[in-house]
């Protein structure tokens, strides 16, 4: 049962209610364990693709399979196991971190999954502390600096105790100091990660495999630095390194 | 990641728990240790006992009045801060005041003004009543941070939409008017000045460009709540246990304008007698 990928992808197609087809048969296995940045262009279906790994989206065409199980928003019993072993950290910190204190944030999904009291309490000060920001338990969101407010999305999420950590842009807005205290937050979990951007440094920095979306299908799997060491490829998705950065 | 903050502007001192609340003011007293939902209802029916008195009864204002600045004071906040808060209430007041010009019936002559009984004393009825339940209202929200005053109603049983809603409008009202505030000076930085009725239509742009943009992160927050477990129920704490000390703290204010009230009527009816 072991060998049973972490996160399985068969043949996922998904157009939305206005006719825009934004996914066309997408295949991707995931193992505990891996780090994997899934990279692509504005608008290759990189959200859209996030959003079925929870049950968002309802599967259109083909199947996702978390740890065995097939995500299916109608089964209400098990989506919501589902959603407790995906955790999604959106773009957005302030999308993700909606309730009056941090404190009370990181709670709202344990609390959803049945936690109370004094568990509870445990849960969120072991996910603060996860990700530095256990000093700012009483804190409301609006006031952290908006590095410190994606640590704690990350932490709302964490909290859960999920499988797969999913990361929408992870690196989007920071400086670069939040930027290396997240990669080395990111690092020190024991946790399988799939991160989606465009930022190919942050990639290469954190993960040792990467896939392509592009035009709603992956296009390359493999060694983060093969793939990016593949200048042709790159361009053909809109993807190229920053100047003067080499591997 | 703590940070050294060299210049320390604000003053007095937190634990964190008053950040960014907008008329807590934080002190350690009886009144902001008692639980929010005993406050509210002491309130609450302090408002209700100080309606229901007659205006005739000037004794029982005065003595309501009393009663509110002693409570300032046991909640060791600072009078001037209050009564200029209450300053809020003068827009709602004020057409109170012009009721005595307008009426019939009765006509009194104050110095050059001719008066109608009738309109003086309902307009001294409202400002009286209005001001006793501001400055009550203006104590609770300043020993009391909004996050609480929530909690309180929800432990009252207020629809858990209401209250859920309240929680969202708390959280989300900075990151508003922060977006509005971007907006404007986006607009400013090209030239921009809102002067007159000419430039409604901008404004007019910028704030349906706001509702959607609002609306669109209520989506999202949406899928997020979604992703993480979210069935219609926000977390809340189970009420903190309530001795007796306590309740009797918050039901003095109400109890003793009851009997202010009581004293008071018997009083007059006496003298009338």
């Amino acid at each position: 049962m072991n060998s049973q990928p972490t996160l399985q992808i068969e043949d996922l197609a998904f157009a939305y209610p206005d006719g825009n087809q934004a996914l066309y048969g997408v295949n991707l296995s995931i193992n505990k364990g891996e780090r994997v940045a899934l990279l692509g262009p504005n608008g290759a279906g990189k959200t859209t693709l996030v959003m079925h790994l929870n049950g968002i989206h309802p599967t259109g065409h083909g199947r996702v399979m978390v740890a065995g199980k097939i995500v299916d928003p109608s089964d209400k019993v098990g989506i919501k196991e589902i959603r407790s072993k995906v955790g999604i950290v959106f773009q957005d910190p302030d999308d993700q971190l909606f309730m009056p204190t941090v404190g009370e944030d990181v709670a709202f999904g344990p609390y959803n999954m049945g936690a109370r009291g004094v568990e509870l309490e445990q849960i969120v000060d072991e996910a603060l502390k996860l990700v530095g920001m256990a000093d700012f338990k009483e804190r409301p969101p609006h006031h952290l600096s908006f590095g410190q407010r994606r640590r704690v999305a990350v932490a709302t999420v964490l909290a859960m105790k999920p499988e797969i950590l999913v990361l929408d842009e992870p690196s989007s807005n920071l400086d670069p100091a939040s930027r290396r205290e997240l990669a080395d937050i990111l690092r020190s979990l024991d946790i399988t990660i799939v991160m989606v951007t465009h930022d190919l440094p942050y990639a290469f920095e954190l993960c040792e495999r990467s896939v392509i979306l592009s035009g709603g299908i992956i296009v390359a799997d493999g060694e983060t630095s093969k793939i990016l060491k593949d200048e042709n490829l790159l361009k053909t998705h809109r993807l190229e390194l920053p100047v003067g950065f080499s591997l | 990641m703590s940070t050294t903050s060299p210049v320390q502007l604000t003053h007095g001192h937190h634990h964190g728990h008053d950040v960014g609340e907008r008329l807590y003011i934080h002190k350690h007293s009886s009144v902001h240790a008692l639980a929010s939902h005993l406050k509210i209802l002491a309130v609450l029916s302090f408002i209700l006992i100080v309606v229901a008195t007659e205006i005739s009864n000037w004794l029982a204002f005065i003595s309501y009045f009393l009663l509110i600045v002693t409570a300032v004071l046991v909640a060791k906040i600072n009078l001037i801060t209050v009564f200029k808060r209450a300053l809020i209430e003068i827009p709602f007041v004020f057409f109170a005041i012009l009721m005595p010009f307008f009426g019939t019936g009765t006509v009194v002559e104050v110095g050059p003004f001719k008066l109608y009984e009738a309109g003086l004393l309902a307009g001294a009825s409202i400002v009286a009543k209005g001001t006793l339940g501001v400055l009550s209202a203006v104590l609770l929200s300043t020993t009391t941070t909004a996050r609480e005053i929530l909690r309180g109603l929800e432990r009252l049983k207020l629809p858990k939409v209401m209250v859920q809603i309240a929680t969202f409008m708390l959280r989300y009202v900075n990151v508003i008017s922060d977006e509005m505030e971007r907006m404007k000076v986006a607009r400013e930085s090209r030239g921009f000045e809102a002067t007159g009725i000419k430039h409604w239509k901008v404004l007019a742009t910028a704030a349906g460009a706001l509702f959607i943009r609002s609306y669109e992160r209520g989506e999202r927050v949406h899928l997020s709540m979604l992703s993480r477990g979210y069935e219609g129920q926000l977390p809340h704490e189970e009420p903190k246990h309530n001795n007796a000390k306590s309740w009797s703290i918050a039901l003095s204010l109400p109890v003793s304008a009851a009997l202010i009230l009581l004293i008071s009527n018997t009083l007059t009816i006496t003298i009338g007698k």
